[in-house]
């Protein structure tokens, strides 16, 4: 579905991403996991066109999308929480996920998302007047990712969903984005929890400066003694 | 008259000029609100749109209303393509060029009327389109007809915006673009178009308040939007940059201010006493009284 061949991007003179190639099949779970500054983000934002590449190739559903203005990127069907949640804080929970399919112009279809949205988080249904800077950073976090659902994309791609997030938090949003793959949504990952992603995930690549060291089923992975020492904390 | 009765008057006439102010503001604060830049040639889009009004009526023969529709209509093209050719291209360059942009294209424009041959440097004035009557609202206490118009029109308009930037998608849009550029295009938002329209909507309210100022001082002149445009920067500074209601309320405040000022016999000190005003909100407040700290959250 999603298909990057030989990614470089700089950030002015700094090589950032030093010819990454994946895969991300239909229908799956497919996790890149990492350090700090290993270039995670920075590869969802060019797939989502926020950052331009320099070389290489990225293809949705057969299309060429490499270097597509960002709003085009959505149109197809693919949908990015980005980090940090970025949620929109002045304004309220139902404008946020409005925002959320601002592409359509069917209503119907616009009231079938947020019924589908307010199944995944009823809490957002009860917080739906309140202004989004006055959410917990759990809330924001399901804000983030119910917005992203508004558009019915068909690949939703999740930059540290987990970040700043107490445990019971992060089970629970993990329990979600497989709710949401259920579904039939395609799911990229990326998270710095490697454990709770290679367990959710069938896929993992493994990043390090900007480059792919590893990768292989997530069950696999997860043995790796590289991957443990590096990634699990612990030997 | 008593001083209950002329404080009333003075309040009249103050929310009549701070309404002006009011409207240009609404463009300096929407458009510091998406590309955080002080568009300094905002001033002199409220002059053009006067000047386009003023030869709508004397050439055309149009009434006021279409005179004004249709100033509304030129500035916001010439809004757009300010936006376009001047700080288009500086969007990621340091703030500081592009403010320095704003203030070429303020001498540019003011220089550009006194070049060409039917303008001038010298003022014009401007025709009576409204017949002036006044009304006694209480003992003493006068609303004249072109008060009314004033106030009337900044109110529809100032309503207008509001309806457009909470109810309409653009609206949404441009909200969504000042408070996070890179969420806004996630939901697949077009942040250059977002931005003319900013630009557009503000330079319309601003070529409103041109024509408005005109009709109430009867005269228009190349350097019009000099001091008004200022005065209007200190309204926004006032309510809070980049806040909507802000701008309003800034403008209403600082009207009220300055008449206040003339009537207690100081008029000379006006303007002064709008700069220090600007002074002492950016010492003591300098987010204004509507602007908000945003923290991020955890």
């Amino acid at each position: 579905m999603l298909k990057i061949d030989n990614l470089h991007v700089y950030y002015g003179a700094i090589h950032a991403i030093k010819g990454v190639t994946l895969e991300v099949q239909e229908g799956s779970i497919v996790t890149l996991i990492g350090a700090n500054g290993a270039g995670k983000t920075t590869i969802l934002r060019t797939v989502s066109g926020l950052e331009r590449s320099k070389m290489g190739k990225i293809e949705f559903m057969g299309k060429d999308i490499s270097n597509l203005p960002a709003p085009d990127i959505v149109k197809l069907g693919i949908s990015h929480v980005p980090e940090g949640r970025r949620v929109f804080l002045g304004m309220s929970v139902l404008e946020n996920l409005e925002l959320g399919a601002f592409l359509s112009r069917d209503k119907k279809s616009i009231k079938e998302s947020l019924e589908n949205v307010f199944s995944h988080f009823p809490r957002l249904y009860e917080r739906r007047q309140q202004i989004a800077g006055t959410l917990s950073g759990g809330e924001q976090q399901m804000l983030a990712m119910g917005r992203a659902l508004m558009s019915k994309p068909k690949l939703m791609i999740l930059d540290e969903p987990s970040m700043g997030l107490a445990p019971i938090l992060v089970r629970q949003i993990f329990a979600i984005i497989e709710e949401i793959h259920k579904q039939g949504t395609t799911i990229l990952l990326i998270e710095q929890n490697a454990n709770m992603a290679l367990s959710l995930a069938d896929y993992g690549y493994v990043l390090e400066t900007g480059k792919i060291v590893m990768h292989g089923r997530a069950s696999e992975l997860l043995q790796s003694e590289d991957v443990k020492r590096a990634y699990l904390g612990g030997a | 008259m008593t001083l209950g009765q002329q404080i009333l008057q003075q309040l009249i006439n103050g929310i009549s000029l701070g309404s002006v102010y009011a409207l240009i503001a609404l463009g300096y604060t929407m458009v510091y609100g998406i590309i955080r830049l002080i568009n300094f040639a905002h001033g002199e889009v409220f002059m053009i749109g006067a000047f386009v009004g003023y030869f709508i009526i004397t050439l055309f023969k149009l009434p006021f209303i279409l005179a004004l529709i249709f100033a509304m209509i030129f500035c916001a093209l010439l809004g757009i393509f300010m936006e376009r050719l001047a700080y288009k291209p500086l969007r990621d360059a340091p703030r500081i060029a592009a403010l320095m942009t704003a203030v070429g294209l303020s001498i540019f424009f003011q220089n550009l009327m006194v070049y060409l041959k039917w303008i001038g440097a010298s003022p014009k004035a401007f025709p009576r389109v409204i017949e002036i009557t006044r009304f006694e609202v209480i003992e003493n206490v006068y609303l004249t007809s072109d008060k009314i118009l004033t106030l009337g029109v900044a109110l529809v308009l100032m309503l207008a915006l509001q309806y457009v930037v909470h109810k309409t998608k653009m609206g949404k849009a441009m909200r969504a673009v000042s408070q996070d550029k890179d969420a806004a295009q996630l939901m697949g938002i077009n942040v250059d178009s977002t931005i003319s329209f900013t630009f557009a909507l503000g330079s319309a309210l601003a070529a409103a308040g041109g024509i408005l100022y005109a009709v109430s001082y009867g005269k228009i002149i190349y350097n019009m939007g000099t001091m008004p445009g200022l005065k209007a920067f200190v309204s926004a500074v006032l309510g809070g940059i980049g806040s909507i209601p802000g701008a309003v309320a800034g403008g209403m405040l600082l009207g009220i201010t300055e008449n206040a000022v003339s009537a207690a016999g100081m008029s000379m000190l006006r303007d002064a006493v709008a700069f220090a005003i600007l002074i002492l909100i950016l010492l003591i407040k300098p987010t204004g009284i509507f602007g908000k700290n945003t923290r991020e959250k955890v």
